[in-house]
């Protein structure tokens, strides 16, 4: 029976682990129904970026309410950590406290900063919330944001401050059982914080004050573990995937659309004077399909980005066509394509293999009228905190409009008719290239 | 105006130090002409030897791809690099700068290896190397608010050359709120230009237009010839075009020198 506790601890920390680990093999097999990329090139700008941007935070700032806030989160979340292993330790083996005999004075200052950390968190999430639900800051109310997105939100800020709650109920309870000399409750840490708490459980008998203290032991780790599996289903993921997102994010300039390889290799035969018109076709040649219409024809960071975000909507705040009215919102543009990438997961556990639900990422998720909105402007794609890149799946999704489904609004065709015969946008002869110059 | 071409030059056994990429819209666009014009002079100024490709010049493709057709892209992209090979052009400028960003960046895995320079980088390059320098004070204490082109800008990270000119102007340099990397786009990009806007509660160089007001400028700085386009109609839409003018770079820099 003396191990009882222990046990029941080592079970639900490998249930917990079980289940995560399941979900994030599951999330990247999903990744990896995307097609390849080149993303090792430069490791050493890819690692400085990773520091700079997902370690460092140095793109949060850039708004720089939000981006204060999410550090102290941020601050917080890690620091914390280092007292979950504790707890996990302890849990395991049965002691209490662990650490503090081998850290001596060093623990009080340990346990002092978790403490702070751990109010400053419970501020910033307090006022995350307020802005989300009573200043509602306007890109959390966008369209869609309705349901389940806004529901995940608040769900992560509830956790947090639960759990925040409980780890300084926790350390309150523990005080006044160290105070009353217990000798389970060794002598050891500081509590700036929770000791203002104190009067709160002062009135309760040291028996009872054991089991509030257990307890708020126990929902603390065990909520933990659930937040941990909670992560899966939720646009908190962004907390471990902002990592390799930032690692593997393009490196070349904005403005370079990668050129289609399939297509260079028919443009060169065709331009080549030497090429035989009546040459067989080669058989070698597996017909490629040109640009996106389902997830499947996008890459793998494309897709790794789309479990990456968070949905803060700084994207759809700078976008030209969003902010006048437009449909478009490179924000649903990432969550459809999550919510897709999803389905297909799902259908594959169902079946094995993909099978056709009649479904794709075009026209069932993304509509033509988002796509065609675009101005490529980049801004979506500059103001993402941790790398994310919208615009390259709207140009894959036009490409596969255009090449696949000739289906570009008529302007456009007339344009692309212009290039074609004329070798300008507008119907101008090519001969009068240079009227210009004799004209005042 | 004598404007060489790169065929007559290379007939005459010469080589120029630049090719002049004029674009379509530097070629046939009315408004995009006079910034066309006034580069032209500013090359001349400088005593920049350059040539065209007149004729010979065709889209460089970017709103075909930028459209979704990657095979008229790659079509106007190696025709273009065909003929530029030929001739052996090393370094391009252009006062357009989808065409920079598309030769600049889209080129090379083509087959096209080229020194590109926009008209704003090159400039301010001629001052720095004393080939050309700016006296005129037209434009002393006069209020110049300065639109960044996405594909200057944020694209290819081109913000300071085009500043810097403005400021050799002795003009005021007043920043919209949302500038550089958070400049917002002028509504062209992407081959907006060539079609009509989705359905919405503004246009968007409207909302930009009204950025710009904001900062009370007598001119709106443009580096390209489609936002150009865009800030003007905007202007219009506001009934400011008297107070308000919409100038390339280098029409404001030709006319402090009386170019």
């Amino acid at each position: 029976m003396a191990y009882l506790s222990n046990i029941i601890f080592a079970i639900l920390l490998v249930t917990a682990i079980f289940f995560f680990r399941k979900n994030i093999l599951f999330v990247k097999r999903n990744i990896q129904m995307g097609k390849a990329i080149e993303r090792k090139d430069h490791a050493q700008k890819r690692w400085s970026n990773m520091i700079r941007v997902a370690l460092g935070q140095s793109k949060m700032v850039t708004r720089p309410i939000a981006g204060i806030l999410h550090i102290v989160v941020y601050i917080g979340f890690i620091v914390i950590n280092i007292e979950l292993l504790e707890i996990v330790l302890d849990g395991l083996i049965g002691t209490h406290r662990v650490f503090a005999p081998f850290l001596g004075k060093a623990y009080d200052l340990l346990i002092a900063s978790f403490e702070i950390l751990a109010a400053l968190v419970l501020i910033c999430v307090v006022l995350f919330w307020l802005r989300r639900n009573t200043i509602r800051v306007k890109r959390f109310w966008k369209p869609e944001m309705r349901g389940w997105p806004k529901k995940d939100a608040d769900y992560i800020l509830y956790f947090e401050i639960v759990l925040m709650t409980l780890f300084l109920s926790m350390n309150a309870t523990d005080l006044l059982l160290q105070d009353s000399g217990d000798p389970y409750y060794i002598r050891a840490g500081s509590f700036p914080v929770s000791e203002l708490m104190t009067p709160l459980f002062s009135s309760f008998s040291p028996s009872m004050l054991v089991v509030l203290e257990r307890s708020f032991w126990w929902m603390h780790i065990i909520g933990i573990l659930i937040f941990l599996n909670y992560l899966y289903y939720s646009k908190h993921l962004h907390i471990l995937l902002a990592f390799p997102n930032t690692y593997f994010q393009n490196l070349s300039p904005k403005g370079k659309f990668k050129n289609n390889e399939t297509v260079t290799k028919e443009v060169k035969l065709m331009l080549d004077p030497n090429a035989d018109p009546y040459a067989p076709p080669d058989d070698d040649i597996v017909l490629e399909k040109f640009g996106a219409s389902d997830i499947t024809d996008l890459n793998w960071v494309q897709l790794m980005n789309a479990y990456t975000c968070t949905e803060c909507g700084r994207c759809t705040d700078e976008c030209p066509a969003n902010q006048t009215g437009k449909l478009l919102s490179p924000r649903k543009i990432m969550m459809d394509t999550r919510d897709r990438m999803e389905e297909v997961g799902r259908n594959i556990n169902q079946n094995g293999t993909i099978q056709d639900d009649d479904k794709q990422l075009l026209d069932d998720y993304i509509t033509r009228e988002e796509l065609w909105a675009c101005t490529s402007c980049n801004a979506c794609v500059e103001s993402c905190p941790i790398g994310i890149d919208p615009l390259s799946i709207i140009m894959d999704m036009r490409q596969y409009l255009v090449m696949e489904e000739s289906a570009a609004p008529s302007d456009l065709n007339n344009m692309m008719s212009n290039i074609e015969n004329n070798g300008a946008p507008w119907p101008f002869n090519n001969q009068d290239r240079m009227l210009w110059a004799n004209e005042n | 105006m004598n404007i060489p071409t790169l065929s007559e030059l290379s007939a005459e056994g010469k080589k120029p130090e630049v090719l002049f990429w004029v674009g379509c819209a530097g070629s046939f666009d009315e408004r995009a002409k006079k910034i066309t014009k006034s580069f032209i002079k500013i090359l001349h100024k400088a005593g920049v030897s350059f040539a065209v490709l007149g004729s010979e010049e065709s889209c460089t493709g970017d709103p075909a791809k930028r459209a979704g057709n990657e095979f008229l892209f790659q079509m106007q992209a190696m025709t273009n690099i065909e003929v530029m090979n030929a001739y052996q052009v090393r370094r391009i400028v252009t006062t357009c700068p989808h065409c920079f960003n598309t030769l600049k960046n889209e080129y090379p895995s083509l087959g096209g290896q080229f020194e590109v320079m926009h008209h704003t980088t090159f400039i301010n390059t001629l001052i720095k190397e004393k080939r050309f320098t700016i006296s005129g004070s037209v434009y002393k204490g006069k209020r110049i608010t300065y639109h960044d082109p996405c594909y200057l800008g944020r694209a290819n990270q081109v913000y300071q050359a085009p500043r810097e000119l403005i400021k050799k102007l002795d003009a005021e340099l007043v920043e919209m709120k949302n500038c550089k990397s958070k400049g917002l786009c002028c509504g062209a990009g992407g081959a907006q230009m060539f079609k009509e806007p989705e359905k919405g509660n503004k246009d968007i160089n409207i909302k930009r237009t009204e950025q710009a007001m904001e900062t009370q400028p007598e001119i709106i700085a443009a580096a390209c010839p489609f936002c150009n386009t865009m800030m003007s109609d905007g202007v219009k839409n506001k009934e400011q075009e008297n107070k308000i003018h919409v100038q390339d770079i280098a029409e404001l820099i030709s006319k402090a020198e009386d170019l």
